[in-house]
């Protein structure tokens, strides 16, 4: 029994050295956000909330940018919440993993459901699928323990950081950089750059659709040209 | 600047219980259901689809200069990409794009 508990924290640390390189990639945008909402007129408490509430990178950015942009409550929030949707994908593809355990764990689980938790644990269970659920549930946080607080204290020390930044450094161009750097490791394939320059190209010429409904219909659109693009491909194989 | 205080804690609070639901649920509700096919074929460009779109305009016509378009952004655009599909590392195509960004500003006074 005190084998296993043991293997359980063997597992647990496994789990957090395998996640400390992803603080290369969650310090910066946790840095970034705060400065970025810093400079758009957030105090500390509400950056704070984003990223503890939120814990989403992308999807703060987008509602910082619409925010900004005067869009209304409701398309902010549709919007941002476009761009978690891949995150039911995560939950998925988890439920044979982790939905035995308990409901107040689950949620604790789904809270911290990030990308890169995500990646790591698939990629584990992928190679170890049949380990008890208890080395399961460590791995996954100790991945989520080598993120998660670094990404709440960056965002904090950016926030601190931000309001005092001159306008020079030209900041508000952080968002438009955080996502390049998002979306061009995605583009690996014919589908997702068709998708990307449909995006571009759809967005920019419904800007006169209200209530900022143009990016959500440009969405649709790109989202339709990747996914028929991506049959067309396959159907020619 | 972002001034409504209401619509700040509202989107803040929105955002946070919908990424929630939205990650809770297949694991806590809809449990081992299978999705339909067209359905994940649509999801996997969700990022792809959104994202692009909504920087083109903030790249173009930035509030920063009254919404003209700049040379310095644009360039720092082009930077940016060319690192991000290339190296495909976060802090590179970050470090490219601003650099090239200040480099231009630094230049072109």
């Amino acid at each position: 029994m005190s084998d296993m508990k043991s293997h359980t924290k063997n597992v647990f640390w496994r789990g957090f050295r395998e996640g400390l390189p992803f603080i290369l990639i969650v310090v910066p945008f946790g840095a970034l956000f705060g400065v970025v909402g810093a400079e758009a007129g957030l105090n500390i408490l509400q950056v704070m909330s984003f990223s503890v509430l939120v814990i989403a990178g992308a999807s703060q950015f987008s509602a910082l940018a619409l925010l900004t942009d005067n869009a209304p409550t409701v398309i902010v929030i549709l919007t941002s919440l476009a761009v978690n949707l891949r995150m039911a994908m995560y939950s998925a593809a988890l439920v044979p993993h982790f939905g035995k355990v308990k409901t107040g764990l689950k949620l604790v689980i789904s809270y911290f459901l990030v990308d890169q938790a995500y990646a790591l644990t698939a990629k584990e269970f992928d190679e170890q699928p049949n380990q008890p659920v208890e080395n399961k549930v460590a791995y996954f946080f100790g991945v989520v323990l080598a993120i998660a607080p670094l990404w709440y204290v960056a965002t904090y020390l950016g926030a601190a950081l931000g309001a005092s930044i001159p306008d020079a450094f030209s900041l508000d161009f952080a968002v438009p950089i955080c996502f390049i750097a998002l979306v061009a490791p995605m583009l690996k394939t014919m589908p997702q750059v068709l998708a990307a320059l449909t995006s571009i190209i759809a967005a920019l010429s419904l800007t006169w659709v209200p209530y900022s409904l143009g990016l959500i219909i440009a969405g649709i659109i790109a989202m339709m040209v990747g996914a028929y693009a991506e049959l067309k491909l396959e159907r020619r194989k | 600047m972002i001034t409504n205080q209401v619509q700040i804690w509202t989107v803040i609070a929105g955002l946070g219980i919908g990424t929630l639901f939205i990650r809770y649920s297949f694991l806590g509700l809809l449990g081992n259901r299978e999705l339909p096919e067209w359905f994940l074929r649509h999801l996997r460009y969700v990022g792809v689809a959104i994202l692009p779109g909504l920087i083109a305009p903030l790249i173009l016509w930035p509030e920063a200069t009254g919404g003209s378009p700049d040379a310095s952004r644009i360039l720092a655009t082009i930077a940016a990409i060319t690192i991000g599909v290339w190296k495909r590392s976060v802090v590179g195509t970050v470090v490219a794009g601003f650099g090239v960004l200040y480099a231009v500003q630094y230049f072109t006074g």
